[in-house]
């Protein structure tokens, strides 16, 4: 426990002390700021978020989070820190744990920029608090899935350009692709597999201000299992 | 306090580590000599818990690496080859990091920090991103974390690589030091580094054990080996005839040149048969103006397994 909290903020660190982190952070708030602008903010449209998170905030994170969670693991490699981490006692658990956590530790400050857009909505009209809330939480439950996609691929290479395109490449599948593919397939189980992944439609349940386990249980269980993968890739070389 | 016996490591059809047994024993510092590629590194992963081994077992300090390897982590500080670092934080910074995953709370670690500082030299730059550091500064943070939590064994991968002459002379010292209070191994392609700092020495070359002991030992042994060379004035014929007749001569050349004899003698192991060659000459009544021995030292030695190793890395690649 005590070992995570110590990965949570040295990976905390690590982000404001990198340029890239900044550029995305750049690149996150600018596109967030344009989206409210363009989608959302102007006359006879309605008081909440909801134009703003789907399908603009869903687009987005799909490329700005794998860019935060490409370095994660691929660089302990690429730099042979790797190996002074794990000789240390700190297991493997600890170790995708903590950088999951710090990632989503950022990330969750990140989110509290768009907190300013509800702000400026409530001058003009009265902002619903329960269906942002439900947004909010929606938010982090995509963010989280997001980043354990990221940290898996992260877990899979050195390289991180390999690591942001092989998880934009499924973020963008399961998020965009695989609802309209779906559609391509009749019947059978192939249409069903595909509903079930596609992380766009249950997003779009929190966006409508829905909390339905259903939903709940689809992040939890798959951003569980991408982490589980990744704790898994990390102990395979003592395989 | 360090066991290994019969470890072996397989890369698909390389075997890199080939049923090594060795031991050492607490608050020796042990020399892991070889040429590159012999599988030094290789060990010291599986004795530090990063890589498992394929059959054999390692224990440090009673606990096995695969078993407890937690408990094993504890107690070793690992130094690895090429000191990997975190270049976006500050020295101090990352001294806490470490010190915090080794489970030193604060005032232990202000107090390990301050230590290490002054055991490293440290302080010109303690608090300067590790990124902005040259590679010998780098070389003294790794080994700073290594010490930093007070291990029972310390092991450290080509400890003196890349570092200047000067560098290279502190370090050796520290580690003479650090012998003192810590059971030390450390790799070193380097023989004249591993004779001056160790009391023991290992080499290895192709995954396997050539040799062990102390420096002095290994010195003895191959030195005995050596050659004795000797240059007299007398017929050719009776030289040979009569160095021959000598007890301890295994074999034996002789060329003559202006008259005088050069007698290439080699002995039968453990033999010295120089005392033996001058009552002769002196009985005969035959001038002696050269008499030697040659070393195969440790150095040769060395020279001889590295390109063995070589040979068989090329026979094994066709």
């Amino acid at each position: 426990m005590r070992n995570i909290a110590t990965m949570v903020r040295r990976e905390l660190g690590a982000y404001f002390l990198s340029p890239i982190a900044y550029a995305v952070m750049a690149i996150f708030l600018f596109s967030s700021g344009l989206a409210f602008g363009l989608g959302t903010f102007g006359p006879g449209k309605e008081s909440s978020l909801r134009a703003l998170l789907d399908p603009w905030m869903a687009t987005i994170l799909v490329f700005v989070l794998p860019m935060l969670t490409m370095r994660l693991l691929s660089e302990e490699f690429r730099s042979g820190t790797i190996e002074s981490l794990l000789t240390t006692p700190i297991t493997e658990v600890e170790v995708v744990l903590g950088k999951f956590l710090g990632a989503f530790a950022l990330y969750a400050i990140l989110l509290t920029t768009l907190l300013l857009y509800p702000i400026i909505l409530a001058i003009y009209g009265p902002v619903d608090l329960a269906l942002l809330a439900c947004n909010y939480l929606g938010l982090l439950f995509l963010g989280a899935l997001y980043i354990a996609v990221g940290l898996f691929f992260s877990a899979c290479t050195r390289h991180q350009i390999i690591a942001v395109l092989l998880s934009l490449f499924l973020l963008a599948l399961m998020t965009f692709a695989s609802g309209g593919l779906a559609q391509q397939f009749g019947a059978g189980w192939t249409r069903v597999v595909l509903q079930h992944i596609s992380i766009r439609s249950h997003f779009h349940a929190f966006v409508r201000g829905m909390f339905d386990l259903n939903h709940v249980t689809f992040f939890l269980t798959t951003t569980g299992l991408f982490v589980y993968l990744a704790i898994k890739r990390l102990e395979m070389r003592r395989w | 306090m360090i066991q290994v016996s019969n470890l072996s490591k397989r890369y698909g059809p390389v075997l890199a580590v080939d049923g090594i047994s060795f031991e050492v024993e607490r608050g020796s510092v042990v020399g892991f000599l070889g040429p590159n590629g012999a599988g030094k590194t290789t060990t010291i992963r599986i004795m530090t818990c990063y890589q498992p081994a394929t059959s054999g077992s390692v224990s440090i300090g009673g606990f096995d690496v695969f078993a407890d390897s937690v408990e094993v982590r504890r107690r070793v500080g690992y130094l690895p080859e090429s000191t990997p670092l975190y270049p976006e934080m500050r020295v101090r910074e990352y001294l806490h990091f470490r010190g915090k995953l080794r489970g030193l709370i604060l005032p232990e670690r202000r107090d390990a920090i301050t230590r290490v500082t002054e055991r490293c030299w440290l302080g010109d730059f303690i608090d300067r991103p590790i990124g902005q550091l040259s590679k010998g500064m780098k070389q003294r943070v790794g080994l700073a974390d290594a010490i930093m939590h007070d291990p029972e064994v310390l092991i450290l991968d080509e400890p003196t690589i890349g570092l200047d002459p000067n560098q290279i002379r502190q370090t050796r010292s520290l580690i003479k030091e650090l012998g003192e209070r810590h059971t030390i191994l450390l790799s070193s392609h380097i023989l004249h580094e591993v004779e001056q700092t160790c009391d023991q020495t290992i080499i290895i070359a192709a995954g396997k054990i050539v040799a062990s002991g102390s420096p002095q030992e290994l010195r003895n042994k191959f030195s005995a080996q050596g050659q004795v060379i000797a240059e007299l004035k007398g017929p050719q014929k009776d030289v040979e005839q009569g160095v021959r007749s000598l007890a301890g001569v295994q074999k034996l050349e002789a060329s003559s040149q202006n008259g005088w004899v050069r007698v290439v003698v080699q002995p039968k192991p453990d033999c010295d048969i120089r005392e033996d060659l001058f009552h002769l000459t002196s009985a005969k009544g035959w001038p002696l103006r050269e008499l030697r021995r040659t070393g195969a030292t440790l150095e040769d030695f060395f020279i001889q397994v590295t390109a063995q190793q070589k040979q068989h890395g090329e026979t094994s690649a066709e």
